[in-house]
């Protein structure tokens, strides 16, 4: 017979045992998450992309337009010598160059394959023109060109490139909704997920209360599993997703102005923050509901 | 260490408990009885802060229990061992591992060393890894009470500690909570064991304090 008297030993390892293990909500958190991370890489890669592609076009939009020219063949030299000799004298433009047939070629092989004859085709001549800043009088340079060749159009892309870069930063605009909508879902079903592990626990959590736990020491035990559990499924959702985006075609390659929906350079970096992201919105979630429950539960 | 002034608590109907006044001094041994039903649990879940009194003022080490955080009342549990009338233990944890569930929640950086003096005491050695479910009623109450004593708490509130095990088991616990008592422990045993309490009583000088009529009144001699 003796006084029971605490005295020092070893650490307390034990502390993330006194919550019994849960079955098969473990997996429910972690595929939650995975797939979360999952539909959040693509949310991320469109949002890159069309922010990438509203960038590009919106600069080209501001900068350059093309003219083009369709004329009888004995005409060609005639106008173009006009047009070269006109935008020369045009106010407001930076640059301006006749495309050749080489560039032409190429920037017609990806519609019409290589080797094509272009000189038998009707194909116009084009000539880009790089405006200055301030830029020109679109309009007077319009009249001026129908009145010296009349076979001469000029093109500043604004008519069809504007709504395409509004559509490409709407896009964009749409990915990070996504992101913010995915990430705010997570949390709440983590958050349900907790709260019913608490609930499925109030027993254990009542003898714990009663031998002198406090909440945050019984929070923790929940915290740090679902945190883990997060971050393990979000970790193997990124992964997969990543590797999705890779196997992606790249358009890059074949379609000139068109982007692919992949990640280019620094962008594949983006993803490996989103574990690190889940987690933390695991633990916030987590912590909220576990201080929340106890004090209904006890 | 414990007093009640005044106090009463009702559940949603009547009042239970009323004008509950008492002090339980340090080293005292107190018994509690009265019929099933009487309020005696109720007494001891006022007594560790578990319910709040509706009148009346319970204060714990001097502290008013209404005064108490969350926090607050985790740290006087630790100084309070409590045995259950249910014996409630965390059922995937080997008996081991429950006995020292008051030291390990109490965050300390050690675990108990007197684990097996304990178990030893309480003659539970031999099941120290075996899960709760697969313990016999006296085997819990036992382990209950060696849960209670492990952090070495200044007050010892066991609820019908002997509830369910046979006279010789009931001697038994007796004698480890006479033994703590002697120790210096502070100890309040709720039981309607009055044989209990007068082999108790030749043992130690033990107060009886009796549920009649909602009140708790000192029982005297003739018991
Ligand atoms: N949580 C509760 N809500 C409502 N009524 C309760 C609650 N707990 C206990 N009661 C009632 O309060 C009364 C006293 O209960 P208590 O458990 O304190 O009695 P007791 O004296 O410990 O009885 P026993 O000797 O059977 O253990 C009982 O009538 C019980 O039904
Ligand atoms: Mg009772």
């Amino acid at each position: 017979m003796r006084p029971p008297a605490a005295k020092p030993a070893s650490p307390a390892t034990r502390a993330l045992q006194v919550v019994p293990p849960s079955g098969p909500t473990v997996w429910l958190t972690s595929f939650t998450a995975g797939a979360m991370a999952f539909l959040c890489v693509f949310a991320l890669a469109l949002s890159l992309a069309s922010g990438r592609l509203a960038d590009r076009w919106s600069e080209a939009l501001a900068r350059t337009a093309t003219i083009r020219l369709s004329a009888p063949p004995e005409q060609v030299q005639l106008q173009t010598d006009a047009i070269l000799a006109l935008l020369a004298t045009t106010p407001g433009i930076a640059s301006f160059r006749a495309i050749d047939d080489a560039e032409t070629r190429a920037l017609l092989e990806p519609w019409f394959g290589p080797g094509l004859p272009i000189e038998a085709l009707p194909i116009p001549r084009l000539f880009e023109v790089v405006e200055a800043d301030p830029g020109y009088d679109a309009e007077g340079l319009r009249q001026r060109l129908a009145a010296e060749a009349p076979g001469a159009l000029l093109d500043d892309h604004t008519r069809w490139r504007r709504p395409l870069a509004e559509a490409a930063g709407r896009i964009r605009l749409l990915g990070v909704l996504s992101i913010a909508l995915i990430g705010a879902a997570m949390a709440a079903m983590i958050t349900l997920a907790a709260r019913a592990a608490l609930a499925a626990n109030a027993e254990v959590i009542r003898v714990l209360r009663l031998v002198g736990a406090k909440d945050s020491y019984i929070a923790r035990a929940f915290v740090r599993r679902f945190t883990l559990r997060t971050l393990v499924g979000a970790t193997l959702g990124a992964a997969a997703g990543v590797a999705g985006v890779a196997a992606l075609p790249a358009a890059d390659a074949a379609g000139g102005f068109l982007t692919g929906l992949g990640f280019t350079g620094t962008g594949w970096l983006w993803p490996l923050v989103l574990p690190p992201i889940a987690a933390l919105v695991a633990f916030l979630a987590t912590r909220r509901a576990a201080f929340a429950k106890l004090k209904e539960l006890t | 260490m414990i007093a009640f002034e005044n106090a009463a608590y009702s559940y949603s109907g009547g009042e239970l408990l009323s004008d509950v006044s008492l002090r339980l001094a340090p080293g005292s041994f107190h018994f509690l009885t009265g019929p099933s039903g009487s309020g005696k649990s109720t007494f001891l879940k006022l007594a560790y802060a578990e319910l709040l009194p509706t009148t009346g003022r319970v204060t714990l080490f001097d502290r008013d229990v209404t005064s108490l955080s969350r926090d607050d009342v985790a740290r006087t549990r630790r100084r309070i061992g409590i045995v259950h009338q249910d014996c409630k233990f965390l059922d995937h944890l080997s008996l081991a591992a429950n006995m020292a569930l008051p030291f390990t929640v109490s965050e300390r950086e050690s675990a108990p060393q007197d684990l097996d003096d304990l178990l030893d005491w309480v003659g539970l050695s031999h099941l120290s890894s075996a899960l709760p479910p697969q313990l016999s009623g006296g085997e819990r109450q036992r382990a209950a009470l060696a849960r209670a004593v492990i952090v070495d708490p200044d007050v010892i509130l066991a609820d019908e500690p002997t509830g369910n095990v046979d006279w010789e088991m009931s001697l038994r616990i007796l004698t480890l909570l006479v033994e703590l008592n002697r120790m210096g422990k502070t100890i309040l045993m709720a039981t309607h064991d009055l044989n209990l309490i007068r082999q108790a009583k030749a043992q130690l000088q033990a107060r009886v304090l009796r549920i009649s009529n909602h009140r708790i009144q000192l029982a005297g001699a003739d018991l």
